[in-house]
């Protein structure tokens, strides 16, 4: 189940599974990756795709990989990662599958501040993005000071969470039925959840969140084993349980504002990815790493779904994870009543 | 006469306005025993999470080696200190070994993560608390005097010189809970500081050499079994008429309630005769 690796000052306990895991979830992602870097209206031959990411390529194939369909490959790759670890951070957190960044409401705070951004401001590209940020950050403390009453219960977390997050919908379709018609459309379209047309700007939003905030949860994910027992035992085996909690809970937010921010907000993958992973990797807990890997994986199927699975021009990869979510989260209620019986 | 490494000072214990104890002074003494008693909802386990720093408290402070507790940082204190709660949470999906492995996380640094310290402390406590073959199971599966086991291993895995365990005992059956019982007598022997609270009377009196009774929020007495243990003192703080006689296996003293029909003072055929 596990073994130990040691040498010069190290000695690390791995988990050769949830390491093989992560590793085969990785390379999955990647092939499905270069899977949508051949199809589209151009397909290209996977031999030029790849002598064009080598820096040999000829012009023509160089723009369709390098404009039109790298940034939207790296997005959805980066995204996935960015749910897949913030939904492990927080399920974790809450001790509740449905404690997912989707559920308590900060998905919906980020579509907020964007909305507000998009209909009332009138910005755009980069705007939109820091407004996804600003309004997933402020959502986040709010619901942190809904729910503290002598400390946080993880409990009252997750339901004051889906309070607010029920509240911030009505805001939305508030937002969208004052707007004019085509921007309305706009918005509604940026609320499914999309990497169609994402340029190297997104890239760059989450890549940094991710290239930043990935090691931190990976860091403090020691930590979140023992806050997993609850408080009382993480004090006592010396977690420093208050700023532990803060900076994971703080890095999640960020990593799932960032995600946001570059793809709209998108479905269930925080929700299914942790334990998906966790149930592969048969880990004691959602680790950090496979859920990642799991949510990159899962996503840029989904986006290679939206484009050739279903008839249609470019469907959102929202829409997939959307349908795909809600059988999953219909097979988790299922299961929760049969094993409460 | 030097200050304990562990004690409670001017203590005001409450959890939001419900007040548990006031001016609270309490000592363990260094390398002792001692066993806590006192009736349910008395403030037994409140006290032992304020010593833990679990509970922070209102006022007064918890001292560890001269020094306030709540002032150390934390894993510098869980290398010192650890303990048994009464009800931890207990986790879904992890199996016996990983959790009894997450007791060595004070001991443990970014990159010595596992050190062979870290698998015999492990092994070892697996041993003692006989749960070595429940290694692979789920602890969620197990039943609640195994769970208790496993919970006691993850103690012991922390290798602390102060050891707090609140009602180690129960969901044990008799032979189990001697086993604990025991083996907190051997890691004193060792030279650790036990404190625990248990609720059967002459077990504490067999096992403690030093005893803490407590009655609402207030410690009654402290001091050697034989001293503390008196038949007027269980009835003041136990509301319950008895008698202590030597046990004959230890000759420690040794609680009788009294009959059925002394206690509700009605007059027994035997009283009636004489
Ligand atoms: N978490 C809590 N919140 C509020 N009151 C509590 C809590 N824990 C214990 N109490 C109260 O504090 C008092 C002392 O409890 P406790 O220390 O657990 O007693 P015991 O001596 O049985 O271990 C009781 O009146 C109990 O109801
Ligand atoms: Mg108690």
């Amino acid at each position: 189940m596990r073994t130990v690796i040691r040498g010069a000052g190290l000695s690390v306990r791995v988990y050769p599974r949830a390491l093989l895991v992560s590793v085969l979830l990785l390379l999955a992602a990647l092939a499905v990756a270069l899977v949508n870097l051949t199809t589209g209206d151009f397909p290209v031959p996977v031999a030029d795709v790849l002598r064009s990411l080598a820096g040999r390529g000829d012009a023509g194939t160089d723009f369709i990989v390098y404009e039109l369909r790298l940034p939207r490959v790296l997005v959805t790759l980066l995204v996935g990662a960015a749910l897949g670890a913030s939904g492990a951070v927080f399920q974790s957190l809450t001790r509740n599958p449905l404690g997912s960044p989707d559920f308590i409401g900060l998905t919906t705070g980020a579509a907020a501040g964007a909305l507000i951004v998009m209909l009332i401001a009138g910005g755009g590209g980069v705007q939109v993005g820091a407004g996804a940020i600003v309004g997933c950050v402020v959502t986040a403390v709010a619901v942190y000071l809904l729910a503290f009453r002598r400390g946080v219960q993880p409990f009252r977390l997750v339901l004051m969470g889906i309070g607010v997050s029920a509240l911030l919908e009505a805001l939305n379709s508030y937002l969208i039925y004052r707007a004019r018609l085509n921007e309305a459309i706009a918005a509604q379209v940026w609320l499914i959840g999309s990497v169609n047309g994402r340029g190297w700007t997104e890239v760059v939003i989450v890549a940094v969140t991710v290239v930043l905030l990935l090691p931190t949860v990976i860091y403090f994910g020691r930590n979140l084993k023992l806050l997993a027992l609850g408080d009382e035992m993480a004090v006592l085996q010396g977690v420093p349980v208050e700023r532990s909690r803060a900076i994971l809970a703080l890095a999640a937010v960020g990593l799932s504002a960032g995600a946001t921010a570059a793809a709209g907000p998108i479905a269930f993958v925080a929700l299914a990815a942790p334990p998906l992973a966790a149930r592969l990797s048969r880990s004691p807990d959602a680790g950090i790493l496979p859920a990642a890997m799991m949510g990159a994986a899962l996503l840029s199927a989904g986006d290679w779904a939206a484009q050739n699975a279903l008839p249609g021009n470019d469907i959102p990869v929202g829409v997939i994870t959307a349908a795909l979510g809600g059988v999953y989260l219909t097979w988790l209620l299922f299961r929760e009543r049969g094993a409460r019986r | 006469m030097t200050d304990p490494r562990l004690r409670a000072q001017d203590l005001t214990l409450a959890y939001d306005k419900r007040v548990v104890a006031e001016k609270l002074d309490v000592g363990i003494a260094d390398g002792s025993f001692t066993v806590i008693v006192g009736p349910n909802a008395c403030g037994k386990s409140t006290l032992l999470k304020a010593l833990a720093r679990v509970l922070k408290p209102q006022a007064g402070a918890v001292w560890l080696d001269g020094q306030a507790i709540a002032s150390y940082p934390s894993k510098q204190v869980a290398k010192q200190l650890g303990m048994l709660p009464q009800s931890p949470i207990v986790p879904g999906g992890i199996v016996v070994e990983e959790l009894v492995a997450r007791g060595r996380f004070a001991h443990q640094r970014l990159l010595r993560q596992w050190s062979p310290e870290d698998e015999d402390a492990v092994t070892e406590a697996m041993r003692l608390t006989e749960v070595s073959d429940l290694a692979d199971r789920f602890v969620d599966e197990l039943s609640g005097g195994q769970r208790q086991r496993v919970w006691l291993a993850m103690a012991l895995a922390q290798q602390t010189p102060i050891l707090l365990l609140d009602e180690p005992t129960t969901f044990l059956d008799l032979s189990h809970q001697f086993e604990v019982l025991d083996l907190c007598a051997e890691l004193h022997e060792q030279g650790r500081t036990i404190v625990a609270v248990l609720h059967d009377l002459n077990h504490a009196c067999r096992y403690a050499t030093e005893l803490i009774v407590m009655k609402a929020g207030e410690v009654v007495a402290q001091g050697p079994p034989a001293e503390v243990m008196t038949a007027q003192r269980v009835e003041d703080v136990f509301a319950m008429p008895c008698r202590v006689i030597d046990d004959p296996e230890t000759g420690t003293p040794m609680v009788v309630p009294a009959d059925r029909h002394r206690r509700r003072g009605v007059r027994t055929p035997e009283a009636a005769r004489a």
